[in-house]
């Protein structure tokens, strides 16, 4: 027949691959799919980080049938799930062991992105649709936030929202628009609601097709960070490459399994993780005449609003003044234009440092901190991907700045102390300057010669 | 243009008002009690139907004139082993229905008026006094129900040792007998510029009238500190109200999660399964892998 394609396939596959590439699809990626065969550990949270993004939608899906986005029966209703739908209380227990669950698996995830080098060329884009998935279950865990309607719900999005009014001139307007009204109030909470189940989950699906469709484009990276498609046999198949099925879906499965003994450990005894996971102070219904005496985010957001509440106005002073270091620096070293230009843009930053209220260079710190992480693939400058054959100094800075952004999660979860704000201060110092040096230290050391071939023990 | 500051107004106002009524109850001691108050660990009988039951009586009875449950249903009491009949029989006063909510037989503006804020609902409290990687709201509970002692110089005529200025009466004070505190408190004062440390020791009788003694401490080496003593004058009445609270304390934790007994039941077989699932996945996966060089 005219126009008919012609497949090697026969019977109903055959009809339906003159209609649609179902085998092609399949080939391309998942059968002759080739990964590096030399995957570790780390390589598990990318299929783990997909497996809860599933069990949020699907729990996500019951728990709408059942919850009331009003301020007047939303707490209500949560417990309402909790006790008389049937089940009711394990799809919600997996719903809030999944959303801090997702961000444990998200950031193993980039920690090995960030090790492995897996953010270098030509994986630029996948990074990038990476950090847009971050940012996405940022805003997506913030808005479910405020759905059980408790005190924690209340005044976390209360004090987030309150962020926006410190941007200079359309602050208070801003966040009155964001809010819907004058406090968060019955319209914030439709609105999150809104965000929550439908807006946010739709560009979060369309970023991590975007991910998985640039992944598959140039392949993944591997532990010891060399190209795989260098070495190729006479049938086109690189030699350090494996079918991602069987091998890896077999190797997932496995993973899948021990993700979900921890997962339902939590789930069935521990579901609150002593206060981490269901805040305690969440089981008040939410009351806008009483705010908490501390009000502490959950665990995920913890490193990022340290960074917030450790810009006051003494420590924009010390930022002002690594602006103009920077700037001298940038005078020097920069050719043509850059010179100039360069140089004056940090000078005028240092000014609106002092000229700005601190409270809003707080925000912008906590949102440059995961802005910052865009540019990561165009701050590295390292001859080597992968850490294994680094200078074992930068192993040590990666531990830092790992340990750092704990430390900074844990200071955030408590109270305000001189000690502790002094402590976030360094923390944000640390953080900031691992990624703003970067391109200084990265090619500074001794590297070690990196290997034609991955490293690879037979099992 | 900005309504905020209605709302602000409004707080300062609350503010006003709650440092007023503070104002109006405070007595020479209650500075004496800062920081967290050490919490008494509650016996452990979340596994015990006759002290859940107990405490479900207790709680109807008492609780449940001026608190809410408004999340439990009374038939859910059927969990702990009561029966619709019971129920009927023993719990239902006002013409209430075995399917009804537990609300509250006074309205939230009446209690606000009576006593300062409207007695919360009690539904989730187990779990909402709980302290992050600390002691439950169970333990709280236990604390709380059983650390109330008279002080005529308070509104109600009582004060709670983890509750200062708590706005709630002691309603189960028939059933505890009557009790002396004895407060210590060691701290470090300055007169004419010079520091010294002394012993406040304040007794408050059964009745609520109380007495301070202040001795100077010289040579004191040590630091500040602050206890408290009950002494029951009817020891055995004393020690049943301590077991019935265990009880009142043990249904609100049960209360809290109905379901937490069965979730944990569930649980073990879940883990059961997933164990069995990872060690077949694992040689799953090394069978395909053992041929990979």
């Amino acid at each position: 027949m005219a126009g008919e394609k012609s497949v090697e396939t026969t019977g109903l596959l055959g009809w339906i691959d003159r209609r649609f590439p179902l085998t092609a699809t399949y080939k391309a990626h998942l059968s002759e799919y080739y990964a590096p065969k030399n995957f570790n550990f780390w390589y598990f949270f990318g299929s783990l980080a997909l497996l809860v993004l599933v069990l949020q939608i699907v729990t996500g899906i019951f728990l709408v049938m059942h919850y009331k986005p009003d301020a007047q029966f939303a707490f209500q209703s949560v417990e309402y799930i909790m006790r008389e739908v049937p089940g009711g209380w394990f799809i919600r227990y997996m719903h809030s062991t999944g959303a801090s669950m997702f961000f444990v698996v998200v950031y193993l995830h980039m920690v090995r992105a960030l090790i492995y080098g897996s953010y270098r060329k030509p994986r630029e884009l996948i990074w990038i649709f990476g950090v847009a998935i971050f940012l996405c279950l940022m805003a997506e865990a913030f808005f479910g936030y405020l759905l059980p309607w408790g005190q924690m719900s209340f005044w976390g999005a209360q004090v987030i929202v309150n962020l926006f009014s410190a941007i200079p001139f359309i602050g208070p307007e801003l966040s009155i628009w964001i809010r819907g009204d004058y406090v968060v109030s019955d319209a914030t909470l439709n609105r999150f609601f809104a965000f929550h189940v439908i807006a946010i989950p739709l560009v979060l699906i369309g970023l991590v097709a975007a991910h998985l469709v640039a992944l598959h484009e140039v392949g993944s990276n591997n532990p010891d960070g060399i190209d795989i498609k260098a070495k190729k046999d006479k049938y086109g198949r690189p030699l350090d490459g494996i079918p991602f099925h069987p091998f890896y879906t077999v190797h997932d499965i496995l993973g899948v399994a021990g993700f979900m003994i921890i997962f339902m450990a939590i789930v069935f005894f521990a579901p609150e993780m002593g206060g981490y996971f269901l805040e305690y102070n969440n089981f008040i219904p939410a009351d806008p005449l009483k705010t908490p005496p501390h009000i502490a985010p959950v665990w995920y957001f913890t490193p990022f609003y340290s960074m917030l509440r450790a810009t006051t106005d003494d420590f924009t002073w010390v930022l002002a003044g690594a602006a103009v270091v920077a700037a001298l620096v940038m005078f020097f070293k920069c050719k043509g234009a850059a010179k100039l230009i360069v140089p004056v843009v940090l000078l005028v930053v240092a000014v609106l440092l002092r000229l700005i209220d601190a409270k809003f260079w707080g925000v912008v710190a906590m949102g440059g901190a995961v802005v910052l992480l865009f540019f990561l693939p165009w701050l590295d400058y390292s001859p080597v991907r992968s850490i294994r054959y680094r200078p074992g100094w930068h192993k040590w800075l990666y531990g830092i700045f790992f340990v750092n952004f704990i430390v900074l999660g844990y200071l955030g979860t408590q109270a305000p102390t001189d000690t502790f704000n002094l402590m976030s201060q360094i923390g944000t110092l640390i953080y900031l300057a691992f990624f703003l040096l970067m391109p200084v230290w990265s090619r500074l050391g001794t590297f070690k010669p990196v290997p034609d071939r991955v490293t690879f023990h037979a099992h | 243009m900005h309504t905020e500051p209605n709302l602000t107004n409004g707080m300062t106002m609350i503010k006003k008002l709650i440092g007023a009524l503070a104002l109006m109850m405070t007595c020479t001691v209650a500075g004496a009690a800062g920081g967290e108050f050490p919490l008494d660990k509650a016996p452990n009988r979340i596994n015990d139907l006759a002290s859940l039951q107990n405490g479900a009586k207790l709680f109807v009875n008492y609780c449940l004139n001026c608190h809410s449950a408004s999340s439990m249903r009374y038939n859910k009491l059927k969990d702990i082993g009561l029966t619709d009949q019971q129920i009927k029989e023993n719990l239902l006063f006002t013409g209430e229905k075995v399917g009804d909510l537990m609300n509250g037989s006074i309205t939230a503006k009446d209690g606000k008026m009576w006593f300062g804020a409207a007695p919360p609902d009690l539904s989730v409290m187990a779990r909402a006094k709980s302290i992050n990687a600390g002691p439950s709201g169970t333990d709280y509970i236990y604390t709380y129900l059983r650390t109330y002692y008279r002080d005529t110089s308070k509104a109600t005529g009582w004060d709670n040792l983890a509750f200062p200025s708590v706005g709630m009466p002691h309603v189960l004070w028939d059933r505890q007998g009557p009790r002396e505190l004895t407060t210590t408190v060691v701290h470090q004062v300055e007169k004419d510029g010079k520091k010294s440390w002394e012993r406040v020791t304040t007794v408050f009788d059964p009745m609520g009238y109380s007495t301070s003694k202040v001795e100077p401490l010289a040579n004191f080496k040590g630091v500040a500190s602050v206890d408290h003593k009950f002494k029951a004058l009817d020891p055995a009445k004393s020690a049943a109200y301590d077991n019935d609270i265990a009880d009142i304390a043990n249904f609100m934790q049960w209360m809290a999660e109905p379901v937490q007994q069965k979730r944990k039941q569930i649980g073990v077989w879940v883990l059961l399964f997933l164990g069995i699932f990872f060690v077949v996945a694992w040689r799953l996966n090394a069978s395909f892998w053992k041929h990979v060089k």
